[in-house]
């Protein structure tokens, strides 16, 4: 096959894929909002909860963020795949001339720009309301920019297994909060470690190292998944 | 061309079909008739690579198609009976993407939008398709025949919520590729009158 025909080409499929699932969220700002009201709201449930005596809240914060980010994306997961596998639009991208995997991981990425993305830029005011200083926010932030895009991979892959199934989204939650517990725990601990003095970067390499293996892996599990789903 | 080898369609504990051979060859028309429940989407959809048959392969230009599924599909068009198109985008806006999302080059604004005028539906190529007929959607969903077409077409009751201009159009529409050397394939439960073709039918009979 003549390359320098199709490699542009798949760039702009890509492109395609990824700005159309963009556009749509954009028309329906409400869905977006949604993620992210329902993250503040349960971030701020436990100082209700628990009482505001400071030092307490400055240890449980970073967990209760962490918690509240990963409930948040799964809520999300829904509107992924479903609407696409009922209007046909799956249908159309399994028939594209250009590798599954890549044009999958071009929703995944609308995805996390649309949740993930948000939730990161949204935590720091979560950080000041659980008290956590400067440096510990920013590793908070550092680690949610890492931890989200590796949650809404395996968010993807879990909701294109079930999709299609009655009760789909409940099997979804199951499947995917044991997958996302090494996330939480490397996530959750690397902000611990700096609020307590440590240095973060073991964690936040080893949050890397799970993204990294994620995009090389899950992309071609997600096909397959969707390929089955669309039989 | 395209050929089907001894297809077998199994559906649940029911065989819809079996040792079905199909060849098509450039500037044929098939016409899949067949009643409800017949196999019909079924067998269409294993044609385009979608399904997979029990038994049986089809093959493009004399080789599988599970084989060479990226050329396969730059020479296909399906359009099954959901319109992949989005609520929440505009006529115009569907139909760019899905061009950009198939490779298709040379194609922007401005081509789509000739392309919506000649199926009249230009005044509404803003609209968002949530606000759509039934009718407009379907043409909407056709214009794509319209946007630089691939060589086969493969498609599912075309002619179904169209009104009548718009079933002249699409008749004159697939006697033009078939006359240029394209192949179709399609399903649907009028008789189809064609000027200069005579299509190739296809009964399916349980």
């Amino acid at each position: 096959m003549n390359t320098e025909r199709t490699e542009p080409s798949l760039r702009q499929a890509f492109a395609a894929v990824l700005w159309r699932d963009v556009r749509i969220v954009a028309r329906h700002r409400g869905d977006a909002a949604t993620t992210l009201i329902f993250f503040v709201m349960v971030a701020s449930l436990f100082p209700l909860a628990i009482g505001a005596e400071p030092n307490v809240l400055r240890n449980i914060g970073p967990g209760v963020v962490w918690v509240a980010a990963l409930l948040a994306s799964l809520l999300s997961l829904p509107r992924l795949f479903a609407a696409d596998h009922a209007d046909g639009t799956l249908e159309q991208l399994l028939l594209k001339p250009h590798p599954l995997a890549l044009l999958a991981l071009a929703k995944v990425f609308a995805h996390w720009l649309t949740t993930g993305l948000p939730l990161a830029l949204m935590a720091p005011l979560l950080g000041l309301q659980y008290g956590l200083d400067g440096p510990t926010i920013g590793v908070l932030v550092a680690s949610l920019l890492l931890g989200t895009p590796a949650l809404s991979l395996v968010g993807a892959t879990a909701s294109a297994l079930t999709l299609g199934l009655r009760g789909g989204g409940v099997l979804t939650a199951l499947l995917v909060l044991p997958l996302n517990a090494p996330i939480l725990i490397f996530g959750a601990g690397a902000v611990a470690a700096q609020a307590g003095g440590l240095d973060p970067s073991a964690q936040l390499s080893l949050l890397g190292a799970i993204l990294a293996l994620g995009l090389g892996l899950l992309p071609w599990a997600l096909a397959q998944a969707l390929r089955i789903a669309a039989e | 061309m395209l050929e089907a080898l001894g297809l077998t369609c199994v559906r649940g504990d029911r065989r819809l079909f079996h040792n079905l051979s199909v060849s098509l060859s450039p500037g044929q028309l098939l016409q899949v008739e067949g009643d409800n429940g017949a196999g019909k989407t079924s067998l269409l959809r294993i044609l385009a690579g979608l399904g997979h048959p029990a038994l049986g392969e089809v093959r493009w230009h004399g080789q599988a198609i599970t084989r060479q599924r990226d050329i396969y599909h730059r020479h296909l068009l399906y359009l099954g009976h959901l319109g992949a198109l989005k609520d929440e985008l505009t006529p115009l806006e569907n139909l760019l993407a899905e061009a950009h999302a198939a490779g298709l080059e040379g194609i922007d604004a401005v081509r789509v939008l000739e392309a919506l005028e000649r199926v009249g539906l230009r005044r509404i190529a803003g609209l968002p398709v949530r606000v759509l007929s039934a009718g407009q959607r379907r043409r909407t969903a056709l214009t794509r025949l319209l946007l630089s077409p691939p060589p086969l077409w493969i498609l599912d009751e075309p002619f179904n919520a169209l009104d009548a201009d718009s079933v002249a159009l699409l008749q004159d529409t697939l006697e033009a590729h078939v006359a240029s050397g394209g192949m179709a394939i399609l399903t649907s439960h009028q008789p189809l009158t064609l000027a200069h073709t005579t299509p190739q039918r296809l009964r399916l009979t349980p």
